[in-house]
């Protein structure tokens, strides 16, 4: 699973649908993996404004990176120079770091959602559902 | 030949055989190919932008393989592991999620700009075990699908529905959850290649199609 999914996953049980402590969840023992990506600038910045920043910085920190900016880089273009490099950064955080292993955990029910081979399991047991 | 609707839950339907032989059926890779590209053009996403897509019910990736062709990202959720396995070791480009549609769609507001699904949403209609409401699973799904999208976002899913009250439960739960639009049926004279797509738009859209 990649980072980005991260910014996007929430708790799946009902009574979690409106509580704001359902996301984002919390990552636990998980095993990373850097993987090569195809570049493509223009995807980050359009996916820019629907990033939740605290939800990344809270999530980096979960998984040992503690050296993210504490706000978000804005309006980035892929034909500027300067944005350039945030751009690729924001390529290897966001795309190219895959969660092998681990444990996502609710906030709110504290549900645990387990990652194997990258695919986080999302079945519920039928008193969840 | 019977549907595979009725002889089991896709879980045990497609195990790890059954998985192996649908994906590297020449015939059902072509057919789910036709759908995936007849799924996007009646998204009709704009050209030259990127675009961030939920592939429901994404099965081995034979659509999501499209999807990336196309210069997509996307996230596929399916219920089956063997599945989803073949799509590992096919390397696909997009996330898979193990997880059942009938238990909703786990992604925050306004996460993707558009949805498909190719060959699965009848499954919501079985009853597999006594206490399934396929009723219930169908609203539960729609509900979290519309929430997942973008405001004006689509959802086009091709389905094999085993007769008009099925095609009328889902779009009855589709109108329930507020999303607008209907149904399209290609070659509806044919038997063999009759085709129903669900083309769906969540809440209003600033663009025309
Ligand atoms: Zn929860």
């Amino acid at each position: 699973m990649k980072f980005i999914t991260t910014n996007f996953v929430k708790c799946a049980i009902k009574g979690c649908q409106s509580s704001t402590e359902a996301f984002p969840l919390k990552y636990e023992d998980c095993q990373l993996a850097q993987e090569e990506q195809e570049y493509n600038p223009e995807f980050i910045a359009h996916m820019l404004e629907r990033l939740n920043w605290p939800a990344i910085i809270q999530v980096a920190k979960d998984l040992g990176n503690e050296s993210l900016p504490p706000t978000k880089p804005e309006s980035l273009d892929p034909i500027m120079e300067d944005d350039q490099a945030v751009l690729r950064d924001l390529h290897t955080l966001l795309l190219e770091t895959q969660i092998v292993e681990g444990r996502m955990i609710c906030r709110n029910c504290e549900h645990v959602y387990h990652i194997k081979n990258s695919i986080p399991n999302f079945l519920l047991p039928p008193h969840l559902c | 030949m019977s549907r595979p609707e009725e002889l089991a839950p896709p879980e045990v339907f497609y195990n790890d055989s059954e998985s192996f032989k649908y994906t590297s059926s020449t015939r059902v890779q072509h057919i789910q190919a036709k759908m995936t590209l007849r799924a996007l053009e009646l998204l009709n996403l704009e050209k030259d932008q990127p675009h961030f897509l939920l592939d429901l019910g994404c099965g081995s990736g034979l659509s999501g393989e499209i999807l990336s062709e196309e210069g997509y990202n996307w996230i596929g959720m399916d219920i089956s592991p063997s599945m989803l396995a073949t799509g590992l070791d096919r390397d696909v480009e997009g996330d898979l999620f193990l997880s059942d549609l009938g238990n909703g769609v786990p992604f925050r507001a306004g996460t993707f700009d558009a949805a498909i699904s190719i060959s699965a949403i009848q499954w919501l209609c079985n009853a597999d075990t006594a206490n399934v409401d396929p009723k219930k699973r169908l609203l539960t799904f729609f509900n979290t699908l519309y929430s997942s999208l973008r405001r004006g976002g689509k959802f086009v899913a091709q389905f094999y529905p085993m007769n008009d009250k099925q095609t009328e439960s889902i779009l009855g739960a589709a109108k329930v959850a507020g999303f607008g639009g209907g149904l399209i049926i290609d070659d509806p004279e044919s038997k063999r290649h009759k085709k129903y797509y669900l083309v769906l738009t969540a809440g209003s859209s600033e663009r025309s199609v």
